[in-house]
């Protein structure tokens, strides 16, 4: 059992997640469109590869790079057996991300989050309750383009989460941001495919693990 | 570094409220029913019937014969149910062991109703495609008419009693919506299955009302009888076809009984809304109340009678006019404290 869990930290890219994506990929799904110059917010700024016509244009080898980090760490969490709760505050793609989520067998929230869920989950649920152990936010802003409260109930719960951040957001107390557009549905569906497919693959690893522990 | 933790007597109390409602635990309805079979069988016993053969409305008539009761609200009385009908039915353990959540929108806290959002949304998509579909094959839309009048949606209440949690007016008014829209599109008819399981007939009022068939006379006449009440005349009325519009009450004229114009008006308000004045003659019969409480017993009773000569849909029209209606009001009763049924004595500063 110890072996199943210390065998995946000894590899870099132990569920090979960079063959998932390329920068064409990427290019195609309309991930590097951000917001207009106005709405760019200053915390951004080093992620922004550069503006032309007052659009900013996100660089995409940053977003590589920590698209990987994430899909990496994700991965690490499904395999581990861990809950993950997809977020999205988005009314176009709430249908798409729960499906995602249903899909995965994993859960989603796109729904108005009310107060005390995270923070104050045992009086809500019922004691015992478990909490998620990553959050992914398709998009980190709510409806009134403020930084979406879970974001700070889970740095406030200890709860690691990976977000996409748009030329708008805010990407401070996130763990894993992934900088890029979230506002395109293709942009969108190339995501939730990303996601569904490392936490399928993640599973899937892990099952064959303990198969291959119990032949032993 | 040592650290205090004083509470006092108030924090150590137990807050009642806190828990929430109480939660029947799966044990403790188990005990329950092992507990109702038990006293089933002793009550048998007692009542020397089979304990095998031991019904629900045997067990209601025992109770009723063992612990009679005067008290008004039949909730009230003594009563000796299954604990499934007793204990409202609660939503158990929503984790497994491992602690992962059976339904996938758990952490959202209301996941019945969100996850029936999602169906219908998704039925929705489902319905829009097939359109998309028929478009680009050049195919005619069907548009057939959904019955709007007989059928309404669920009820709040309905709706919370299906999704087994509470359901707020703003939730209720979205799910409302999201269903006209569903039902609004031309190719809703895929879903219809679908759509029926949130909506609900509404039984046509007329069905209630009973229609005696005409009965004839040794001359060949046909007449219908009628019986209506108002306050507390009670009055029996005979209309007969094929006559001039004579009217006798109790034996005497009707110009002699009611001298008052109104109670005439009231009496022949039911003809005048049919068109039919001068083509019946009406023999009527009360008794009890006043003047004008006969009038109205006679309208009632005049227009039971007439409904039987007259086509379903006058006799629809008739009851949406009011006329088929016993009228409820009855003389309020006097309350102590008080000079009347709603007079209070005069009030006097000092």
């Amino acid at each position: 059992d110890d072996k199943l869990l210390t065998e995946p930290l000894s590899h870099p890219d132990f569920f090979s997640v960079k063959e998932l994506f390329t920068l064409k990929d990427l290019f195609d799904a309309r991930v590097h469109l951000g917001h207009k110059k106005g709405c760019r917010h200053r915390f951004m700024e080093p992620y922004i590869f550069g503006c032309r016509l007052d659009q900013d244009i996100i660089d995409l080898d940053q977003t590589m790079q920590h698209l990987q980090l994430a899909l990496n760490f994700t991965a690490h969490v499904a395999y581990r057996g861990g809950i993950i709760l997809f977020v999205s505050r988005k009314r176009q793609f709430c249908h798409l991300v729960e499906s995602t989520a249903r899909a995965c067998g994993e859960y989603a929230h796109t729904r108005y989050w009310q107060g005390g869920l995270l923070t104050n989950a045992n009086v809500q649920f019922g004691p015992g309750v478990r909490l998620p152990d990553l959050l992914i936010f398709l998009s980190t802003l709510n409806n009134v383009f403020e930084p979406h409260v879970a974001i700070r109930d889970a740095a406030k719960m200890n709860i690691p989460t990976v977000g996409v951040v748009d030329t708008n957001c805010n990407p401070c107390l996130i763990t894993y941001p992934i900088p890029g557009n979230d506002d395109s549905p293709a942009a969108v569906e190339f995501y939730c495919k990303l996601f569904r497919m490392t936490i399928i693959r993640a599973k899937d690893k892990r099952r064959q693990s303990e198969a291959i522990e119990e032949l032993r | 570094t040592l650290r205090l933790i004083c509470t006092t007597t108030a924090a150590q109390r137990k807050n009642v409220g806190a828990s929430g409602p109480e939660k029947y635990t799966e044990a403790f309805i188990k005990k329950q029913i092992e507990e109702f079979n038990l006293g089933k069988r002793h009550l048998a016993n007692m009542m020397g019937e089979d304990p095998e053969t031991f019904t629900q409305e045997d067990i209601d008539r025992a109770i009723a014969y063992l612990f009679p009761s005067g008290l008004f609200d039949k909730q009230a009385r003594p009563m000796m149910k299954h604990p499934t009908e007793v204990f409202p039915e609660q939503r158990k353990v929503q984790w497994g062991e491992d602690g992962r959540p059976f339904h996938f929108l758990f952490y959202t806290g209301k996941q019945s109703y969100y996850s029936l959002m999602h169906e219908t949304y998704e039925k929705l998509l489902n319905v829009q495609k097939h359109q998309d579909q028929m478009i680009a094959q050049d195919l005619p839309l069907q548009k057939e008419k959904r019955n709007l009048a007989g059928s309404r949606w669920l009820t709040k209440i309905e709706l919370e009693e299906m999704l087994l949690e509470k359901v707020s007016d703003d939730d209720y008014s979205r799910f409302i919506q999201l269903l006209e829209k569903l039902v609004a599109l031309p190719c809703a008819d895929i879903e219809e299955k679908y759509i029926q399981k949130f909506s609900k007939e509404v039984p046509v009022q007329l069905q209630k009302v009973v229609i005696e068939p005409l009965q004839y006379d040794e001359r060949g006449v046909a007449f219908s009888t009628g019986e209506g009440k108002r306050k507390t005349a009670r009055a029996t009325a005979v209309v007969y076809d094929n006559g001039t519009g004579k009217v006798t009450v109790n034996g005497i004229d009707v110009l002699h009984y009611f001298p008052v114009l109104q109670d005439r008006e009231q009496l022949l308000f039911p003809f005048q809304f049919l068109g039919r004045i001068g083509k019946h003659d009406m023999v009527c019969t009360v008794s009890g109340g006043g003047r004008s409480a006969q009038a109205g017993a006679i309208r009632l009773a005049s227009a039971r009678a007439l409904s039987s000569f007259v086509t379903e849909k006058e006799v629809e029209f008739m009851r949406q006019a009011g006329l088929l209606t016993v009228d409820p009001r009855v003389k309020e009763r006097k309350k102590p404290g008080q000079e009347g049924p709603r007079r209070k004595f005069t009030w006097k500063k000092r």
